[in-house]
């Protein structure tokens, strides 16, 4: 499908959601006032892990403003327990976890009581007048201490949740003779998702029916859990998420507000808004990554793959939640990434500690994957002498060899990586580059250059229900989209995906213009009220257009199949004597005879003639569910500059080239793609979740938890090849977590290939100067040793590998 | 504290506490919810608003601080009442010809803070947009589109600055 003038699909229109958005016309969850709202506040604990001891609320309840307070136990009977909806394992842990604490604190942000004033300023006041005695317990912090026997326990049940394996191939013949072996270990460190909205709930009750507005990505999905967690009939539920302000994860999730919310509404029977703020969200939203990587893989002396070895540990944090054990599964299937080998083996133990659960997270599991075989990629190369383009060219699947099924089992419809890669390649200057690079090294300069290499795929539009199934998540992962034809031809489009600043509302517009030919101003998209979009299943892992806008195109094809019907009635012909042309049912050999949409969607309005046994309306709905995942990959190179007197990085040039299939709007495409790098700069080059030996958050506030500013990234250049995916009729791929994805590890390569020289193979993240400066430093040979300048011989072991 | 303030050329008087932070008036009081709140440090910048014409994060003056002023917010940054293009100031035009928003949140507070430093520099380079824009956060765009929103802002703005 490409871009004419007469078609929408591909033209890069500017964003209806805009016009509310730069006039402050928006509706954010705390924008909503209600008469009598009440608000609340939580108190949370100080302790990372601490028994309760005692809670006074006295003093609060008398307070000014106050009209109830609340602790655990006041709520225990019917908060129920937050949901995990993934029970990766059927031995799995999952322990009780109370959306209020009751008898013991298992992270520091947990909330231990609630108060509901009439004000927010009354609400914190009285929070400071609530008195909970602690007993301390021992924090447990570090994943590896804490699966040895001796170790505190988080839950009574022990310190492990699961482990969860994959395996494909002879490992052990791959490994056994093989000439190089090469084992790493990676870290990825704890972080922080940072939606710019903090979370806010509203919740409305009417006699038994309750409304909640949430700053939440899955409206659905929240009725659902809302109606498990509290009894409270789902019919009696309405959920809506209005203007959402970002979400990238944190808010696919139950949360502890939510629920709370809910109940302090019902019990009090009156309207009740919550808002986070910033520091209080960084404790309590859901965080991300976390993962200790140890990989290890075989190759032929010619850097031919013959096997991989994963062995993970996740951090749970102190709960599981909605997804949180299945998050490192999504990575399970991308460590082989693009590359062809005989033996795959995963291992993933699901570790629980005294800190903030994890779950989603931007690219959830893929990026984690992406990094650790990118990055062993490049160790390869250097270990080889070749260059890592190179040594990714011997190894990955060639355009000409799809579809292919991976060691992972996963069957990749389309690509073409040679082609993807030699743009890229052209676009950076990549081989003048290399010169600079060795010149700058002859001369021993202090300011190095390094490129970084990033080849990757990943695995989008979650997701087929059966697969979902078989990895023993409790959901599906259609989509549902329904068309409302209007008596003036004007179109109302629901989807039960949930926008919260993906465009959704004009790529939708752009797909329906051409489906049923009518002008992409007349078509208004709907989305994120339960109310209104009845069924969904919202939005994360990259899968709107490619599921939702699947089941848009379904629903399109039904409506015209329909009004085919009332248009040969309209223009005494047979349904057979029509075909659908220039965005009308035209007579077949007749183009002059014809009905537009609009013009059948009158006629269906008066009803005065329609066939016989034909319903007066076009409307249709459409439920898809994936028969596969989609698979977008690109290449991402990028150019560092690294002072190596004071470890100061800096990005030079960032070019990326990507496959996403058909592009509905290249507006979008572009606007995902450079939020996505940067959001992945940041893990390389910033931010980190830092906590103390007791267990306290230290990057609590944004103060302290270093996002990126303007000042901090530069312009990237993009540019796309285009390979239609064959697994739906729109050929998408999608594009949300793919520059997340691809960005942090050829960031980090650039670096280490940057200090490759003086010995350095591996910076931790986030690559900040003192972790640079240090990792040259220590490094750096003692007097009279001669540096490492040259790769090691081959057929040596590198890393310590156990071959 | 009795204040009175103009805000988006609407004249105020009220009574309030002088711990009042002023988005909380704005939000709550005038109801002005188009200026948001994103963080409790005035890292994020998403409550910039103009005071006197000049850019605050109004999460870090109080209420009683802003008596006598006038304020402008992203819903008084429009000539008209903002719901056609036609009146949008160049700033927001820009921002949305060249996608320099995606969920929105921080757009009032960027596009306020990009107006002041169009004042104070109506020609500024790429660097100087990026260093004036320091302390307002996105997460969604890489802020690429931002600033070449900005750029393209720069050229129409001449004589179009907010004397608020």
């Amino acid at each position: 499908m490409t871009a004419t003038a007469d078609h929408e699909v591909g033209r890069a229109r500017t964003r209806k959601e805009d016009a509310r958005l730069v006039t402050g016309q928006t509706s954010w969850t705390d924008n909503i006032m209600l008469p009598g709202l009440a608000q609340v506040a939580f108190l949370r604990s100080p302790h990372a892990h601490a028994r309760i001891t005692s809670v006074n609320l006295d003093a609060a309840r008398t307070a000014p403003g106050v009209i109830a307070v609340f602790a655990g136990a006041d709520v225990a009977a019917e908060q129920g327990s937050l949901p995990c909806a993934w029970p990766v394992t059927e031995d799995i842990v999952i322990p009780n976890h109370p959306p209020m604490a009751v008898e013991t604190v298992r992270y520091a942000g947990e909330i231990v009581a609630a108060v509901v004033a009439r004000d927010r300023y009354a609400a914190a006041d009285a929070l400071e007048l609530i008195d909970v005695e602690y007993e301390p317990l021992p924090p447990v912090l570090d994943m590896p201490a804490a699966l040895e026997p001796g170790s505190p326990k988080v839950h009574a049940e022990g310190n492990k949740s699961y482990t969860w394996s994959l395996a494909n191939g002879d490992l052990d013949a791959a490994f056994a003779d093989a000439p190089v072996v090469i084992e790493r270990t990676y870290r990825q460190q704890r972080l922080i998702p940072e939606a710019m909205e903090p979370r806010a709930v509203v919740v409305a009750p009417v006699a038994d029916e309750f409304t909640m507005w949430s700053s939440t990505q899955i409206p659905h999905v929240l009725k659902v859990m809302l109606a498990l967690v509290t009894g409270i009939p789902e019919h009696k539920l309405r959920v809506i998420a209005p203007d959402v302000g970002g979400g990238f994860g944190s808010k696919l999730q139950v949360t502890a507000e939510e629920v709370l919310a809910l109940i302090l509404a019902r019990r009090l029977g009156r309207p009740v808004k919550w808002t986070e703020s910033r520091t209080e969200g960084n404790a309590a939203v859901h965080h991300g990554r976390d993962q200790i990587q140890k990989i290890r893989i075989a190759a032929d002396a010619d850097g031919t793959l013959r096997g991989l070895d994963v062995d993970l540990l996740a951090d749970m944090g102190a709960y599981l939640m909605i997804v949180t054990p299945g998050v490192p599964l999504l990575g399970a299937f991308m460590f082989n990434a693009i590359y062809k080998m005989a033996a795959y083996r995963f291992n993933c133990t699901g570790v629980f500690t005294t800190k903030t659960p994890t779950d989603a997270y931007r690219g959830a599991g893929r990026p984690e994957a992406t990094y650790a075989i990118e990055h062993i990629m490049d160790d390869l190369a250097f270990h080889l002498g070749l260059d890592p383009l190179e040594v990714r060219e011997r190894n990955w699947i060639k355009h000409e060899e799809f579809p292919y099924t991976t060691i992972s089992g996963l069957t990749y419809d389309t690509g073409n990586y040679e082609a993807a890669t030699a743009l890229a390649k052209d676009l950076f200057q990549y081989e003048e580059l290399r010169k600079e690079q060795s010149e700058r090294n002859a001369a021993s300069a202090q300011v190095r250059l390094g490129l970084g290499v990033s080849t990757y795929t990943e695995m989008c539009g979650l997701a087929p229900s059966r697969v979902l199934g078989s990895l023993r998540y409790a959901a599906g992962g259609w989509e549902h989209a329904a068309i409302r034809m209007l008596p003036t031809g004007m179109v109302e489009v629901i989807t039960g995906s949930s926008a919260h600043g993906q465009g959704h509302e004009t790529a939708w517009s752009q797909i329906v213009a051409d489906e049923l030919g009518v002008p992409f101003e007349d078509v208004r998209v709907l989305h994120g009220d339960t109310a209104i979009s009845h069924k969904g299943m919202d939005t994360y892992g990259s899968r709107s257009l490619v599921v939702g806008g699947t089941a848009l195109v379904s629903a399109c094809g039904k409506v015209r199949e329909k009004a085919r019907v009332i248009a040969a009635a309209m223009m005494e012909v047979a349904p057979t004597d029509l075909e659908w042309a220039d965005g009308r049912w035209a007579v077949r050999g007749d183009p002059d005879q014809g009905k537009t949409i609009g013009e059948i969607a009158f006629a269906t309005f008066a009803a005065h003639d329609l066939p016989d046994g034909v319903e007066p309306s076009l409307d249709c709905d459409a439920t898809i569910d994936p028969d596969n995942f989609s698979y977008p990959h690109g290449t991402h190179l990028c150019a560092v500059e690294v002072d190596t007197e004071t470890g100061w990085v800096k990005i030079r040039s960032y070019v990326a080239v990507d496959d996403i299939g058909n592009v509905i709007n290249p507006l979008i495409v572009d606007g995902q793609l450079h939020g996505g790098i940067v959001q992945g700069i940041a893990q390389a080059l910033f931010e980190e979740a830092a906590y103390d030996d007791s267990g306290n958050l230290v990057t609590a506030s944004l103060a302290d938890y270093l996002i990126p500013s303007a000042a901090d990234v530069p312009s990237f250049t993009l540019a796309r090849t285009q390979t239609p995916s064959t697994l739906n009729p729109l050929g998408v791929k999608g594009v949300g977590e793919a520059g997340t994805i691809a960005s942090t590890p050829a960031v980090v390569n650039a670096i280490v290939d940057a200090l490759r020289p003086f010995g350095v193979t591996d910076v931790a993240m986030p690559c900040t100067p003192e972790r640079v400066w240090r990792a040259i430093n220590n490094a750096l040979p003692s007097p009279g040793e001669t540096p490492p300048l040259q790769p090691p011989a081959q057929n040596q072991v590198d890393g310590g590998g156990a071959a | 504290m009795k204040i009175t303030l103009t805000i988006d050329g609407v004249r105020y008087d009220d009574d309030v506490e002088p711990r009042l932070l002023l988005v909380h008036y704005l939000r709550e009081h005038a109801g002005r919810t188009g200026t948001p709140i994103g963080c409790d440090t005035s890292n994020c910048g998403a409550c910039t608003v103009l005071l006197n014409g000049k850019s605050v994060k109004s999460c870090s003056v109080l209420a009683v601080q802003a008596d006598g002023a006038s304020v402008t917010t992203i819903q008084g940054l429009a000539a008209g009442n903002g719901s056609g293009e036609d009146g949008w100031h160049p700033l927001q035009k820009a921002f949305h010809e060249e996608h320099g928003l995606q969920c929105g949140y921080c757009t009032p507070g960027m596009i306020l803070a990009a107006v002041d430093l169009l004042n104070e520099n109506p020609n500024p380079t790429e660097e100087q947009v990026r260093d004036g824009l320091e302390g307002n956060l996105c997460r969604c765009t890489g802020y690429q589109n931002i600033v070449r929103a900005v750029l393209k802002a720069a050229g129409s703005t001449t004589g179009a600055g907010v004397q608020a």
